[in-house]
């Protein structure tokens, strides 16, 4: 009896094995997606496996790309990071070692995108992350010098630190500034402190620096030093499933000045869980639903008929230029080896996508492109101001 | 001076609710000697359930708050029954080992629902008064009214009911009691419902407060309520109290006169000295163990 029972598990288990290593189609392009899908930020990882699987479609109705004289179809390979840094790392393990994927899109969130990025670049493997905005992306932890195998769609932080900074000098007349800022995510962190540089660069003062670390939700203790300190804005570089809570109980605590943020807050839950708090307050972003030309228009009604009248936020639109970027390198490269579309990546010189012109520089993944600014008005995204590099 | 009782009552508001919360732990520990760490994810079934109510029935404050209220307390007899009561003369390892379990399976029933945060619409009128440059919210005066009222009427029923008074006695001792001819499983029962409920209304409470909720809220809080609980001596209903204000008084405290990065490891560090000067909490006492 025992004998049988072992003999089926174990029939079993090999069946399940063996399911487990059937081979797809092997003239497919294998490109592997690692997205936030469940943790903190489920609305960035969702926009992002949306636009995903939107841009293969499109490129295999299309019939394929074409490499070398040859059409080959794209096959996408999603791998959940759960917004934590250490699954997306293993998460990109994985797709290179046992889906032997030839590129990677994503993670998102810089603090997933680093520890993902380290494991592709050593594997020798192009990485492209849509929205990751830290510097320390694309740049090796040790030597500062530019990774190799990492590319990005988004603009570094760095330059939209100096775009808010510009914007809450020139447009909302701020002299004093207060931060509140998660000091254990490498996004908000970077941000909150190139916003500081440049603000005091410029002659501007913080009056107060705040941090909270991931998971809280009581900042009532900051925000009231915050209140103490009598700022004429406050800069909330942090991610949208908090920024609500931080606009709330300031409220609460009577705060009235307004509130400033970067593109973590461009996510439609965002208005959602924020309601009529947030109305009235500035953002910086990669792009606006409302810009008119062809390329946008294009992409947003295709995406608002394959997800039911979604308008996609930033991170749907970078994960589509990611793909565009991708496809480009695929088709340039004249071979499917890992080795020959890193080259071809690293000579694409601009690219046209739904984000705006991007420029590369030889030997960085960091593109060079333009910020826009967003008013939250009546429940929508609107556009205010444009910023150039 | 205005500064600092304005974070006075920050502080009364974030001890409010980890009060709530250690109130749970204690009664639970009093009765079973057992450390319920599902309690945390009661507390966060609490707000789900403000949550669903409000959002998808629009019941107004009270109904809603009763309904938390309920619905935990019959979650955690619930969960005794079906759980905890199998393993009671089990080791103790077995039972905490349970109580984790229990928390996870409720966590990821939450998540399996939906991974989306929740926002839960306000249901009251929020106003703000300000005297003088100290500005005190609606919320914040329903928050500590409330809880200071729910602890009132937990004392009452505790010191001056039957039930309350078969609670201390089995606290006091497990084994003469039910020779007595007391309903132990119901009164344990009775305790899980109290104990539970309590959390209800502090995650429901969390949740005006705090309005987006998400299935792993309860993870964190509930560690720092049964901190709480033990700061103030595990076990003993008023000490879970005074834990909860300590500690609530501290985190904020410690915010908003040092950098806030230092928040945590601070109010710990102060929270471990506490210990290590009365290793049995503030209202606790020293048990002899017999061999």
């Amino acid at each position: 009896m025992k004998k049988v029972l072992f003999l089926t598990v174990a029939a079993c288990i090999a069946g399940l094995v063996l399911l487990g290593c059937q081979k797809s189609d092997d003239s497919a392009i294998r490109i592997g997606l690692i997205s936030e899908l469940t943790g903190d930020i489920p609305a960035v990882g969702a926009s992002c496996k949306n636009a995903a699987e939107m841009a293969v479609k499109e490129i295999n109705d299309a019939g394929g790309i074409d490499i070398g004289g040859k059409k080959y179809k794209v096959e996408l390979f999603i791998e959940d990071s759960a917004s934590k840094p250490d699954q997306a790392a293993s998460a990109a393990q994985k797709l290179i070692t046992q889906k032997n994927v030839i590129a990677i899109i994503g993670p998102n969130s810089s603090s997933n995108a680093i520890p993902a990025s380290e494991i592709a670049e050593s594997s020798k493997v192009v990485l492209i992350t849509p929205w990751s905005t830290n510097p320390k992306t694309t740049l090796d932890a040790k030597t500062s010098a530019p990774k190799k195998y990492i590319f990005r769609a988004a603009f570094i932080d760095p330059f939209q630190g100096r775009v808010v900074a510009k914007f809450a000098m020139d447009n909302i007349k701020a002299k004093k500034a207060a931060v509140l800022y998660d000091v254990a995510s490498d996004y908000n962190k970077g941000i909150a402190e190139f916003f500081k540089q440049t603000f005091e660069e410029k002659g501007g003062k913080i009056v107060a620096f705040e941090s909270y670390t991931t998971n809280d939700k009581d900042f009532s203790a900051q925000l009231t030093k915050i209140k103490n300190a009598a700022p004429d804005v406050i800069f909330l570089p942090n991610y949208y499933n908090e920024v609500p809570l931080q606009v709330q109980q300031a409220h609460r605590l009577g705060i009235k000045v307004p509130f400033i943020g970067s593109d973590s807050w461009g996510s439609q839950d965002m208005i959602k869980l924020c309601g009529k708090d947030c109305e009235g307050y500035y953002f910086s972003t990669h792009y606006s639903a409302e810009s008119a030309t062809p390329v946008v228009k294009k992409f947003i009604e295709a995406y608002k008929k394959a997800y039911d009248g979604k308008v996609p936020d930033d991170v749907a639109a970078l994960t589509y230029d990611s793909f565009g970027l991708l496809k480009q390198a695929l088709a340039g490269a004249g071979k499917l080896d890992r080795q020959s579309v890193r080259d071809a990546m690293a000579k694409i010189p601009n690219y046209d996508g739904v984000t705006g012109k991007m420029q590369f520089k030889e030997g960085s993944g960091d593109p060079i492109k333009s910020a826009v600014i967003l008013q939250i008005q009546d429940g929508k995204f609107v556009w205010f101001a444009d910023a150039q590099p | 001076m205005t500064y600092f009782l304005q974070q006075g009552l920050n502080a009364l508001q974030l001890g409010s609710i980890y009060a709530l919360i250690a109130l749970g732990y204690t009664m639970v520990y009093g009765i079973l000697s057992m450390i319920n760490f599902a309690h945390g994810d009661f507390f966060m079934v609490g707000a789900f359930i403000c949550f669903v109510v409000v959002t998808f029935m629009g019941l107004p404050f009270v109904p809603a708050m009763i309904l938390s209220i309920i619905g935990v307390s019959l979650l955690g007899v619930i969960v005794e029954r079906a759980a905890y009561k199998p393993l009671r003369q089990a080791p103790r390892v077995s039972a905490i080992i349970t109580a984790l379990g229990v928390g996870i399976f409720l966590e990821n029933f939450t998540l399996a629902l939906s991974p989306y945060p929740k926002h839960i619409p306000a249901i009251i009128e929020n106003t703000s008064w300000t005297f003088g440059g100290l500005t005190i919210s609606s919320l914040q005066v329903i928050i500590i009214l409330l809880s200071l009222a729910l602890m009132t009427v937990l004392h009452f029923i505790v010191q001056h009911t039957r039930v309350g008074m078969a609670m201390r006695a089995i606290s006091w001792d497990k084994n003469v009691v039910p020779l007595m001819g007391v309903p132990v499983n119901n009164v344990i029962s009775i305790t899980f419902a109290i104990g539970s409920g309590l959390g209800g209304a502090a995650g429901m409470m969390y949740g005006m407060a705090y309005p987006i909720i998400d299935p792993y809220m309860g993870i964190i809080v509930g560690w720092k309520a049964f901190i709480a609980a033990v700061v103030g001596g595990i076990g003993n209903i008023r000490g879970a109290v005074i834990g909860g204000y300590i500690l609530g008084a501290t985190e904020i405290m410690v915010a908003a006169f040092f950098p806030s990065t230092y928040r945590d490891f601070t109010a710990f560090s102060l929270l471990l000295i506490l210990l290590i000067v009365r290793p049995y909490g503030i209202m606790g006492k020293p048990r002899p163990q017999k061999v």
